[in-house]
């Protein structure tokens, strides 16, 4: 029993080494285009990646063939819409760090934008992980993309968080 | 511009500035997932106890109580005689 279980730790650890070996550079930039962190600089990126690493190492034995990247990054998206929801209470101080490519956008144009344009999520999976319509789901997509190509003059932090509170 | 331009510029945007990852991330991910692993054993482990220890305590009750017996009846009098 012991000793299976010695194998077993031995074999999970060596494919997860191998794991974080290919896909943590890509997770972590996801991540830090996620929190709009600059790239030198991104504390809070790195600990949702950790966590997200931690929770798929834990589950590694039963993954039953299923991608552990799928399950990092799920867990990656969902982690940081429940930590928004947290810690964004107030208006205009997700704006602290205005350094990543994506900081002018809210935290949950981000994640749209991340998981569709970056990570190439397909439209309903990404509803079905956020639990939005998939209209919607398209809509904030669209809105995403023309805010950051064709940023606004005068960014007002006030009236685009009035905007976006509601939903 | 159409929408496949549009994504591409986003994602060129996206793509621009690449983090590099930190060396001590692996050796944290694997603490904390070990410590998720032992702690989810562990409390599979006492489930595993408490079910035992209710069903053998169970079976002892019923064993000495033996609920399934009928109890001897004491209001009706002895039928004697007849």
């Amino acid at each position: 029993m012991r000793q299976r279980q010695a194998a077993q730790g031995a074999r999970r650890a060596r494919e997860f080494e191998a794991f974080v070996a290919g896909a943590a550079g890509r997770l972590l930039h996801a991540a830090t285009l996620l929190t709009a962190e600059a790239p030198r600089d991104n504390p809070r990126a790195r600990r949702l990646l950790t966590l997200a690493l931690a929770h798929t190492y834990a589950h590694w034995d039963g993954l039953r063939g299923e991608d552990p990247y799928d399950r990092a990054r799920e867990y990656l998206a969902t982690r940081f819409a429940r930590g928004v929801w947290h810690r964004y209470g107030g208006f205009g101080r997700a704006r602290r760090h205005p350094a990543g490519p994506l900081a002018r956008l809210t935290p949950q144009e981000r994640l749209i934008l991340v998981l569709r344009l970056y990570e190439g999520v397909a439209e309903e999976q990404a509803a079905a992980l956020l639990g939005l319509p998939v209209e919607r789901v398209r809509s904030i997509c669209d809105r995403a993309t023309a805010t950051l190509l064709h940023p606004p003059r005068d960014p007002a932090p006030a009236v685009s968080g009035a905007r976006v509170a509601p939903s | 511009m159409n929408r496949a331009e549009r994504e591409a510029a986003v994602r060129r945007i996206m793509d621009r500035t690449v983090p590099s990852v930190p060396p001590e991330l692996y050796g944290e991910a694997v603490r904390r997932g070990g410590r998720m692993l032992r702690r989810r054993r562990a409390a599979r482990c006492l489930m595993w106890l408490l079910l035992i220890a209710a069903s053998v305590a169970f079976l002892v009750w019923a064993l000495t109580v033996q609920p399934w017996v009928e109890p001897p009846s004491d209001t009706t009098p002895p039928l004697t005689d007849w």
